[in-house]
């Protein structure tokens, strides 16, 4: 019955697609969070059909038909159930649910409210697809769907011209990614024979791949991943993606499309375990991001944008799992990100939402008492994402750096825990910033200030309840080695590395590091925001180039138009003055001017004179004649 | 009995003169005769072997021919006299609609 779960959604979209003209918009907003629903509980319902089944039996899978057979290329439509798949359709359709029903509040007004539940709807059908996908054809099927999705949502308002322009260049920058992922596909293809995930896995295990080549193809796949997930050096274009309605962005740019390419490297990763360096790159390349991001972070101003690096930030905490071979541990981290992230931006459009529209922080402040259920969802979301105890960020953070540490990657560890510093500081600065100190609100949006409607509050909470639960289910390590449910339930799917362990009082004193390090990053946040809110200033002042550095995002954009954006378009536009227009209209028009000057040539005969047309009826028989008779 | 070589004298003859009327004159009524005389030339010359050849068949032909003629005789003179209400004129050359 699993293989219903995408189909649901998919044929809430095709409906909506085609008769949502004629559909009232109350029945629109129902069949589209029903659907998603109804999907859910499906998910809920494998998720403990899952439990029971023997891992050798794993994974299930159910063939639709026999998509595509040619030669010895064949590609089924068949969907795949095993732990990792079910914790993601769990993902994907439960936040998926909840930000449908609060954009049933957020875009009430909107003129576009069934085009945009079209979109939800065939997002989530997409993604699904991507999860469940039984062969790495149908997963690409799935992951250039919600590109496609990524790329009509986030210009979703085409009438605004950076919307518009946001969305072409998250679709322009996910094509560099794609064909390096469709390369390694073909690798694949090429080595294996098949798409089909166990002949992978069969092929791996079996060492048909040699290490080179497992290598090569990992890191093609994994650029792939750098290009959907936001890492170095194809992030730039989530922070612009939200442009997009947020509770878009909290979907699809924090909860799941992003961490696609988390899903993919923990699906394929026996093939990265196989070729370490591989896996080193993915650690490294996640460290790098963490740091990176999370630096751009502490200096903007837009609440949306904040977030959006603390995404790209908390992704490369995933690969950083990943990269170390602790893939649970990274999907740990998936799972806890998808709820207080997304609790996060959602809150931050119910902010959004209060203030009219209101995005820069440096207009709010002390919106604490006006917002009596945003405020503490938000805190809940902040201080998860912070990495303090006992909520769920902390776990799964913990549970990576621990394990980057006890495989002895001192500098990937080093990196994370200075990102986690910055992490609690960003987010900390946000929440005093827009919740405490001193009123700094338009008058004008002043007037209009109002909680949000419990369509849209509900769901906040919901997630702030996931947001502090959902770490119990993997416990460190420490407290037992059956502690960590989640990570037991994936070792079917999870091929054991080599695994290194600690002794209890170094993993102890790593949980007491981390937690110190949240700690602190939050009580600087306080002090800088809070008690002496001159203090950034000062800073400012004594370091105005680095500042001006974090400020304008290390010129990365800059830099990508400069060097790649404006030579191809200046390129482009040379190729397109000496050869379009000279070669190709040359030669078409030249075939044209032929054809009319011969016209003109033969015209010459058509007299229109009935005698010059005698006359050369006569020539001509006089020449039959003549060749007749003599 | 007067030589075939003779009627086919006549009617080259006739149909010389035929093309020359075509020719030289400008309006539409004489190229017709002038087209009148050619095909009639052409009869004389049919008639005449069927004589000397002795076969009735070739001189019903000829009655046919005489037959279709008046009736195509008949279309000529009216298309000329709609070309004439067109145009006020039967001169050939004002007819030149063809030309490139």
């Amino acid at each position: 019955m699993f293989w219903l779960i995408p189909l649901i959604p998919g044929a809430s979209a095709f409906i909506l697609a085609v008769f949502g003209k004629w559909l009232p918009k109350k029945y629109v907003s129902w069949q589209a969070c029903l659907s998603v629903f109804a999907s859910f509980g499906i998910s809920l319902v494998s998720f403990f059909g899952l439990l029971k089944v023997p891992p050798g039996s794993l994974p299930v899978i159910k063939t639709l038909f026999s998509w595509i057979q040619s030669g010895s290329f064949n590609a089924d439509l068949s969907l795949q159930l095993d732990p990792l798949s079910s914790i993601m359709t769990l993902v994907v359709t439960g936040v998926g649910f909840l930000i449908h029903v609060y954009s049933v509040g957020y875009m009430a007004h909107d003129k576009g409210y069934k085009r945009y539940f079209t979109y939800l709807n065939l997002f989530t059908f997409a993604m699904l697809i991507l999860v469940m996908g039984a062969n790495l054809v149908l997963m690409f099927v799935g992951w250039e769907g919600v590109g496609l999705c990524s790329y009509l949502l986030i210009g979703f308002w085409f009438e605004k011209h950076s919307a518009a322009n946001a969305g072409k260049k998250a679709f322009i920058v996910n094509r560099i990614g794609d064909a390096a992922f469709i390369l390694g596909i073909f690798f694949i293809f090429l080595i294996v024979g098949s798409g089909d995930f166990r002949a992978i896995t069969g092929a791996l295990e079996g060492g048909a791949v040699t290490q080179g080549m497992a290598t090569l193809i990992a890191l093609l796949l994994f650029a792939g991943a750098t290009g959907k997930s936001a890492q170095i050096p194809l992030y730039v274009w989530l922070p612009d993606a939200m442009e997009g309605p947020t509770p878009v962005s909290a979907l699809i740019h924090a909860a799941t499309m992003v961490t696609a390419g988390v899903y993919m490297v923990s699906r394929m990763n026996l093939l990265f375990t196989l070729s370490g360096v591989a896996g080193q790159v993915v650690g490294i390349v996640g460290a790098l991001t963490a740091i990176f991001a999370a630096t751009m972070a502490l200096t903007q101003n837009d609440i949306k944008r904040v977030l959006a690096y603390s995404t790209i930030s908390q992704i490369g905490y995933m690969f950083i799992g990943c990269g170390v071979g602790a893939y649970a541990a990274g999907m740990f981290h998936l799972f806890t990100h998808a709820f207080f992230k997304s609790l996060l931006f959602l809150a931050a459009g119910s902010v959004m939402h209060a203030l009219s529209g209101e995005l820069d922080m440096r207009k709010m402040g002390g919106l604490r008492k006006y917002l009596p259920l945003t405020y503490p969802t938000f805190l809940v979301g902040a201080i998860a994402i912070a990495g303090v105890p006992f909520l769920s960020g902390f776990f799964s953070k913990d549970a990576i750096l621990t394990h980057a540490y006890a495989q002895g990657q001192y500098f990937i560890w080093a990196l994370g825990l200075m990102g986690a510093v910055l992490t609690a500081f960003y987010m900390f600065r946000l929440v005093f910033l827009t919740f405490f100190g001193q009123e700094r609100l338009d008058p004008h949006a002043k007037e209009h200030l109002h909680e949000s409607p419990r369509v849209m509050t509900v769901p906040l909470v919901v997630l702030a309840f996931f947001s502090i639960v959902a770490g119990y289910v993997g416990l460190p390590v420490v407290l037992g080695k059956k502690a960590n449910l989640f990570s037991r339930f994936l070792d079917p799917v999870i091929h054991p590395g080599h695994e290194a362990h600690l002794n209890i009082s170094a993993e102890w004193l790593l949980i007491l590091i981390s937690v110190a390090v949240a700690l602190c990053g939050i009580y600087i946040a306080y002090v800088f925001y809070l008690k002496s809110p001159r203090t950034p200033h000062r800073i400012v002042a004594r370091f105005p180039m680095l500042y001006k550095l974090l400020y304008n995002k290390y010129y990365v954009d800059e830099i990508y138009n400069a060097a790649i954006v404006r030579p191809l378009v200046n390129g482009s536009q040379t190729v397109y003055d000496n050869f379009d227009l000279k070669v190709i209209d040359g030669t078409i028009d030249g075939a044209a001017a032929a054809t009319g000057f011969a016209g003109k040539v033969l015209s010459l005969f058509q007299s229109g004179l009935i005698k010059d047309y005698g006359l050369v009826l006569l020539l001509g028989v006089v020449v039959f004649l003549g060749y007749l008779l003599f | 009995m007067i030589p075939v070589s003779y009627f086919f004298g006549l009617s080259i003859v006739l149909f010389v003169l035929g093309i020359i009327a075509f020719f030289i004159k400008r309006d539409l009524i004489t190229m017709f005769m002038a087209i009148e005389v050619m095909l009639n030339a052409a009869n004389l010359a049919f008639i005449a072997l069927a004589k000397a050849a002795g076969s009735p068949a070739g001189q019903v032909i000829v009655f046919f021919i005489i037959t279709v003629a008046a009736a195509e005789a008949a279309v000529g003179l009216a298309i000329i006299l709609l070309v004439f209400r067109q145009k006020k004129s039967i001169k050939a050359e004002d007819m030149r609609l063809l030309k490139g």
